[in-house]
């Protein structure tokens, strides 16, 4: 990636926990990671960000109701804002929601447990900073694991995600926590915020893994920085 | 208004009365305070001395047996850090360093299942950052009451709950352990928890206060009034009838735990360790305060002052001698160099953790505790932390052993034809003990930090640690206290035996072990027995094994009135791989590999999964103990995974071979077609529960290697089978031929609906 193309920041929140495993991801699709501090407004010159997993302050009070009003978030939503490719995993889908770069909130699963599972999902747009190297309706299955990801909206946010094509995943198979209309991840409308609940980190080595579908997010943002340079 | 009770008040008040035996002291201990200290001691000395003696914290009752574990210990290359220190550490080659341990958490999670089970993990993930580690796994052996118990509704989901939503939120995956149901653990449920963690050689760092004048600084959260009398008065007392449960009183005694708090507490360790700013340092679990002090001065070389007023409280009511019984979790001391306090302090402040200077490191050998500038406390701290009482109790074996063992299950009906193979089969793998517990596992994340290889329901949990070379360690936990009631010597055995073949199953040549031997009241001449039984058969069978005994835990009175818990040693065993892509899944993955059945197998019914449940028995001997075959078993595992050989393998516990054939069709998602050998009865070749056997699949190319390695060892193997039919086109089955066959879907439905259906 001569050129500075392909750095792609990872916030460190008190609390995340799949940081690491982002940064990993991103090695492995070829980009180079640059690791973010909460603390620290700069985005030190990264050209996207990934908002990882875990459990920002505790998730106490709500899920990432507290890592959005943190100072790295001020420089983030500034440059989301601006076009810059952001995806958020899990806890970082839900820091995305009380940003507001993203509609809806994420709540307790219907069951009411934490659930680790290999989890199908379609992908429903293919024209995301994020999802580029995937075939439309392409079905992957990367691991699912939390306590809070049941996705809900308003019915007239819904059917608009629906009909601007912002439903980027839906799940495949059983509904795994009553997400309504089985969202999985939604885009907002320019397409280069992302969010879900499944870690696609976690399905990047065929060792670890259940698969490596999920290399493909990594690989696609680093062709959209490419393209839009 | 409380007066202060200073060691100057104590001298000129020798006759006040002291509420030793409220605290858990027996009348003789509280003589030798007095002897130790020449005069009373102080109320918060008394407090102090009352949670260091308690039986949790000064191993009194278990000492004398378990100094087995190093007396016995087999030489090793691979030992760093040996038994005695928080945990021990293993060299695992590359300039790695292990260390893990399991401990038991048993009492506060029958009392409040989701604190207790949390803060289990909690405090072992404690220990293993305290050695200078990077925790990288969890894994946890349970044992509840009876499945269809109404209480066992209120303990077990409260428990699964708790270690998740503990563990999940460390970002440590979970990848192994156990879960077993009986009704002797109703009053006591068993919940243990163990900890993996890594290092490079040079990072190991050991719990001391050595250098005078250097600092000692409590981090990590406030000091509240929660876990008051953990160890004294909640773990080393039984429960009374009454009190099990819906005492109020003891509520209190279990700590609340805050994951957020530990892991920030983590990072912030890890990254004052790799700066080497930290001494000695020593993790707050059982006795708190008074713990981490005593034994810190205690190892070190010289003695301690520590200012009392000056540690942050969530509750400014807290006396000092509540303060040194707190176990507020999320609490670690360390001892700094004073030129190294500011930086450390930086990286406290960085991770957002209250840290506080609380003392220093002193000439002489007296442990100083002062508050508001009086003192509270003047002892030597060897006496608190490692003089503590040692008993021996007395033991004797029990009445009615020879009756139990007398009570052959050879006398109780068995099936005999096909169609009663089959519905004996299909009763087994639904029953609870035998079914799936993905119901809970799921509720647990395997996947976080992105370097699980293997995890539930395999073998054995690995790990890698090097994504360079592909180094990593498996680690298994085994116990099977049916077996250790009818025998508590070849019961330890078992357990080491069913641990070590497991790990050896995933690829990985065993180490070294830490146990956890929970067992009912020591007060108990029978109780005591099986405990100085089970020492003994594990001290023995660890040296023929070669794998020491790092450390661990030992859980007494798990008992409610009369009723003790079956003798229930659990062995974790640590083993390692050179590559991890060499490693062996549990799960039939092609069609037409063939089945090898390796080891002897014999009549073996007593204490078997088929006996209690088909009959609800529990009698006559356990299988017998072999631990050179195990040696060779494991070899010829190592072997068949190193050179590519075996595509996958499952060890023979229990349930015997058609649980292992079972779990490996389901979790591979294909079928078996299986011939039942000459001159052996089909029941007993299915049921039996032998020892020192695995199944193995194995490629038709690999098939003649894989026969001349095992008869160059001298190890007994037999083709049983074949891989064959595949789940998703709907033709798997397992087929016994000639005796029956079931659907895999069958199979699945049976298995897997039985533990959503009685707790979810």
């Amino acid at each position: 990636m001569s050129g500075g193309l392909g750095r792609i920041g990872v916030v460190t929140f008190p609390g995340s926990l799949d940081d690491r495993d982002a940064r990993r991801a991103i090695s492995l699709a070829g980009g180079e990671p640059v690791a973010l501090w909460h603390r620290d407004k700069s985005l030190h010159d990264v050209d996207a960000v990934v908002l990882p997993g875990g459990f920002s302050y505790g998730d106490y009070l709500r899920c990432g109701a507290i890592a959005r009003f943190s100072p790295v978030m001020e420089t983030l939503i500034e440059q989301a804002r601006a076009g810059m490719p952001v995806l958020g995993i899990c806890n970082g889908f839900q820091v995305l929601c009380e940003s507001h770069l993203l509609p809806g909130a994420l709540t307790r699963n219907d069951h009411l447990h934490f659930l680790c599972r290999d989890q199908r999902m379609s992908v429903e747009n293919v024209n995301t900073a994020w999802t580029r190297d995937y075939q439309p309706g392409q079905e992957i299955t990367v691991p699912l694991k939390n306590g809070e990801g049941g996705y809900v909206a308003d019915t007239r946010t819904l059917d608009a995600l629906e009909a601007e094509g912002r439903v980027v995943f839906r799940y495949a198979g059983p509904n795994p926590n009553g997400s309504y209309r089985g969202i999985a991840g939604i885009s907002n409308e320019a397409g280069n915020v992302v969010g879900l609940m499944p870690h696609p980190e976690h399905a990047v080595e065929a060792l670890t893994g259940p698969t490596t579908d999920g290399l493909g997010f990594f690989t696609s943002v680093l062709k959209t920085l490419v393209v839009s340079s | 208004m409380h007066s202060l009770d200073t060691v100057k008040h104590a001298e000129q008040t020798p006759e006040t009365a002291l509420p030793w035996a409220e605290l858990g002291l027996k009348e003789d201990e509280y003589a030798r305070i007095r002897e130790i200290l020449g005069r009373r001691p102080t109320g918060a000395e008394l407090a102090m001395y009352s949670v260091m003696w308690s039986e949790h914290c000064s191993y009194k009752s278990s000492k004398v047996h378990l100094k087995q574990f190093s007396e016995k210990a087999p030489h090793s290359d691979a030992m760093l850090v040996g038994i005695g220190e928080q945990a021990g550490v293993v060299d695992v080659g590359q300039g790695y360093a292990v260390t893990f341990k399991v401990e038991s958490h048993n009492h506060p999670s029958y009392v409040e299942p989701y604190q207790g089970a949390a803060t289990g993990i909690g405090g072992i993930v404690r220990d293993i950052i305290a050695m200078g580690a990077r925790p990288v796994a969890v894994m946890d052996p349970l044992r509840f009451g009876a499945a269809d118990h109404p209480d066992t509704r209120r303990v077990l989901p409260g428990v699964v709950a708790g270690i998740g939503g503990y563990g999940n939120c460390l970002g440590l995956p979970n990848i192994g352990g156990e879960v077993v149901f009986d009704s002797c653990y109703q009053g006591n449920p068993l919940v243990n928890a163990l900890c993996i963690g890594v290092m490079k050689h040079e990072d190991i760092h050991l719990a001391k206060a050595s250098g005078t004048g250097n600092k000692v600084v409590l981090y990590g959260a406030r000091t509240g009034g929660d876990g008051i009398g953990g160890a004294s008065i909640l773990a080393s007392e039984t429960f009374t009838d009454e009190s099990a449960g819906t005492k109020p009183s003891k509520r209190p005694a279990v700590q609340v735990g805050d994951p957020f708090q530990e892991k920030l507490l983590i990072e912030c360790t890890l990254e004052a360790f790799r700066e080497q700013l930290v001494v000695g340092i020593q993790d707050l679990g059982a006795a708190g305060l008074s713990c981490a002090t005593s034994e810190l001065a205690s190892n070190g070389s010289g003695g301690m002052h520590v200012d009392l007023d000056v540690v942050p409280l969530r509750d400014s009511s807290l006396s000092p001698e509540e303060i040194l019984m707190s176990e507020s979790q999320e609490r670690m001391c360390a001892v700094l160099e004073p030129s190294k306090v500011e930086r450390f302090l930086e990286i406290c402040e960085k991770w957002d953790v209250t840290a506080t200077v609380i003392g220093e490191v002193t000439d002489g050998d007296r442990l100083g505790i002062y508050w508001h500038g009086e003192q509270i406390v003047d002892v030597p701290p060897r006496t608190v932390a490692h003089d503590g009482p040692v008993l021996n109790r007395p033991y004797a074996r029990p009445a009615w052993q020879d009756a139990l063992q007398a009570d052959d299950p050879a006398r109780l009906p068995r099936p005999g034809s096909g169609e009663e193979l089959r519905a004996a089969t299909l009763a087994l793998l639904g029953s609870p003990n035998q079914a799936a517990k993905s119901w809970i596992t799921d509720q647990y994340d395997r996947y976080v930090l992105g370097d699980t290889v293997l995890a539930q329901p395999e073998d054995g949990g690995m790990i890698r640690i090097d994504a360079e070379t592909g180094l990593g360690v498996a680690v298994a936990t085994d116990g099977n206290g049916r077996y250790a009631k009818l025998d508590p010597y070849a019961g330890a055995q078992l357990a080491l035996s069913e641990s070590y073949r497991n790990v050896a199953t995933t690829g990985a040549t065993p180490l070294a072990i830490t146990d956890c031997l929970n067992f009912g009241s020591p007060e108990d001449p029978a109780a005591m027995w099986q405990f100085a039984e089970a020492c003994r058969g594990l001290a023995d069978a660890c040296q023929v094994l070669g794998t020491p005994v790092t450390g661990g835990n030992v859980s007494l009175y798990n008992q409610t009135g009369e009723i003790a818990v079956h003798p229930t040693p659990v062995v974790g065993v640590l083993g390692v791989i050179d590559d991890v892509t060499r490693r062996t899944p549990s799960g039939f993955s092609e069609e037409g590999q063939l089945i090898y059945l390796l080891g002897d197998t014999r009549e073996e019914l007593g204490g078997s999964a088929w006996s209690q449940v088909a009959h609800d028995h529990l009698g006559g001997l356990p299988p017998a103990v072999d631990l050179e075959r195990e040696r060779l078993l494991g070899e010829i595992l190592v072997s068949a995974s190193r050179d590519g050989m075996a595509d996958a393998a499952h060890d023979l516990s229990d349930g015997g071979l058609i649980q292992a054939l079972a779990e490996s069709c389901l979790q591979g998602g294909k079928g078996a077609r299986i011939v039942v050998p000459e001159g052996i009865d089909p029941f007993v070749f299915l049921f039996s529960e032998s020892q020192g056997r695995a199944i193995v699949a194995i490629p038709r190319s690999e098939e003649v290697r894989f026969n001349d390695m095992c008869g160059a060892r001298g190890l007994p193997v037999a083709r049983i089978g074949v891989v064959d039919g595949t789940e998703a086109d709907g033709t798997a089955a397992i087929e016994v031929q000639g005796q029956f066959s079931v659907p895999l879907s069958e199979l699945r439905e049976t298995h897997e609906r039985t533990i959503p259906a009685l707790l979810a």
